[in-house]
């Protein structure tokens, strides 16, 4: 009782008003301090033109090219093609890819059975499979579709699997003693305790995924943002280059960085907070 | 061995757990042999009683338990509780363990309901009242919604008792429940814990390696004898009136922990974990 009250009590002491606005965000601001430096000096080599902005791009200068891809309308169907193939890819890949983990993780004999196979293709990196996947899906969307879920369905599965193994066997014991079936053992304890294992596999699987799309895109296509990139960087449009780096870097970091806050909801699982 | 004469000649409730010869081998992958751990034990158990089980360590004593909760299987011999031959984890028996082995994903109300869940006998409204109640009874009230993670080591242990009594088990089995708190939070719980069995009426075995602890809660103490354990003696813990902290201070609580320490003395000495003199 008195421990709980205390931890807020505590809690409420540091993050009050005593503490200046530069203690509380030292981290954040050290950051943004560094990125504006960066972007003046970069704005300001090209103005004084130390650098070649066809190589270099400048700040100004990819705003403004954001700005007319905006205008003109091109970079929402980029966009939205993209998305697409990220959606369906990531999505078969956990559709399959935690079920397919957990049943390894659980089965010792289904995991030797699918072993030889999940090794192999872990091992590789996935981008070589792209001639394979050209040859069988063509350039259209299915092609991204299938290499995004390639590139994404190994991390998700081995991380499943690794969690359904990892149980604590304390745990497992005590539903037994409860008198759990198999199926509640699995429902009540296998699935629950691999949660932060599945998590982890979901934001590695992320990164590749996006990987998938701009190599993907880059392979062969007719739109997305990688096509973009593709062409704007093939006639030297160095700022739209620039445009779709951000974009996919903007998307990765949200997308990791939720994935990576519903992770540390569930992190206090995975520690061993007994003894 | 004059058990079965002891205890018919001081008690005449009925026998809530019974085991007979039982023998318990583990497959040793080190020394690619079977290693045997219990070797015929013989033990009675009466309704309402609590008999804790002292031993030199890995000799056995939780291997016991796990065969009478049922998870662990016998090479021969034989365990009824109410004169029902044990085979599997049933609802009769629960387990509170040594770790506190709270689910750390589960709510402590819904870590409480966990047995009655599984059972689906009651619907979730009955057994939410019910998890509530035993909230209550092991003085946690208003802790319901909390994980596991956020109370005190005492206090889970508490939780882990009333998971364990959730079911209304007939015979309640605990493997060193306390050992994992701090000496002050340890008695705090020893008197505790008899209050709480005393309200639920419970039958209980109870291991340790507190030999205070042992004479402090139990009716009997049964000394198990190094590995093949069998039963090397049974100690009535005749201590007269309610066991408070001051018992502890009784001469005869002294005289007791004394006799036990040197039963379990004599087997250490005897398989050679000991060689000199160890002082209580
Ligand atoms: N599942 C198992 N497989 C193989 N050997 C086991 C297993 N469980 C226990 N043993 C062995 O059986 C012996 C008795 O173990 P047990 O845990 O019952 O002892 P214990 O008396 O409870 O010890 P402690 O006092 O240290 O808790 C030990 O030598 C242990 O190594
Ligand atoms: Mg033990």
């Amino acid at each position: 009782m008195t421990s709980v009250t205390q931890d807020i009590v505590e809690d409420d002491a540091q993050g009050g008003p005593s503490r200046s606005l530069w203690a509380r965000h030292e981290n954040s601001l050290l950051g943004l301090f560094a990125v504006t430096a960066f972007m003046l000096f970069w704005e300001f080599s090209v103005l004084y033109g130390w650098v070649n902005p066809l190589f270099t791009s400048s700040p100004s200068r990819i705003i403004k090219a954001g700005a007319a891809m905006v205008r003109d309308g091109s970079i929402w169907n980029d966009l939205a093609v993209s998305g697409i193939e990220f959606g369906l890819g990531y999505g078969l890949a956990v559709i399959v890819g935690v079920p397919l983990g957990i049943l390894m993780g659980w089965y010792r004999r289904f995991n030797a059975l699918l072993e030889p196979f999940v090794n192999a293709l872990y091992a590789t990196p996935r981008i070589a499979l792209m001639p394979l996947i050209i040859i069988w899906f063509g350039v259209d969307m299915s092609a991204k579709v299938a290499i995004i879920f390639l590139s994404t369905v190994f991390p998700i599965l081995v991380n499943t699997m690794t969690g359904v193994r990892t149980i604590d066997r304390d745990f497992i014991k005590v539903a037994r003693s409860f008198g759990a079936s198999d199926g509640q053992l699995f429902a009540t304890v296998a699935l629950p305790s691999s949660v932060p294992n599945l998590l982890t596999g979901l934001r590695l699987g992320l990164g590749h995924a996006l990987i998938g799309i701009v190599v993907g895109e880059m392979y062969g296509a007719s739109a997305g943002i990688g096509y973009m990139m593709q062409t704007a960087g093939a006639t030297f449009q160095t700022d739209r280059v620039m445009v779709g780096i951000i974009i996919i870097a903007a998307v990765g970091m949200a997308l990791t960085q939720g994935l990576k806050m519903i992770e540390n909801r569930f992190e206090m699982w995975r520690v061993d907070h007994r003894g | 061995m004059p058990l079965d004469m002891m205890d018919k000649a001081h008690d005449a409730r009925a026998v809530k757990l019974s085991a007979r010869g039982v023998r318990i081998d583990f497959w040793n992958d080190r020394i690619k042999r079977n290693l045997r751990v219990l070797d015929g034990v013989d033990l009675d158990v009466r309704e309402g009683e609590l008999l804790a089980i002292v031993g030199p360590s890995g000799c056995g004593k939780s291997t016991f338990l796990g065969a009478v909760d049922g998870l662990v299987k016998m090479r021969a011999g034989e365990i009824r509780v109410d004169d029902v031959p044990v085979d599997k984890p049933g609802a009769d028996r629960a387990m509170v363990f040594q770790q506190d082995s709270l689910f750390p994903w589960r709510t402590v109300l819904r870590n409480i309901s966990y047995g009655l869940e599984l059972q689906r006998r009651l619907s979730s409204g009955e057994i939410r009242d019910r998890a509530t109640n035993l909230l209550e009874l092991v003085g946690l009230k208003g802790f319901g919604e909390h994980y596991p993670h956020e109370l005190s080591g005492g206090m889970r242990q508490r939780v882990n008792i009333a998971r364990a009594l959730a079911t209304d088990p007939e015979l309640l089995l605990l493997d060193e429940p306390f050992a994992a708190l701090d000496a002050q939070t340890r008695e705090f719980m020893q008197v505790e814990l008899l209050k709480i069995l005393a309200r639920a009426k419970k039958t209980a075995l109870f291991i340790t390696h507190q030999i205070d602890e042992a004479v402090f809660l139990a009716d009997r103490v049964a000394v198990f004898s190094a590995r093949p354990a069998r039963i090397k003696a049974i100690v009535d813990v005749d201590l007269p009136g309610q066991r408070t902290l001051e018992t502890k201070l009784q001469p005869r609580f002294r005289d007791l922990q004394e006799r036990i320490w040197r039963l379990i003395e004599e087997e250490a000495e005897r398989t050679g974990l000991l060689t000199s003199t160890v002082g209580a």
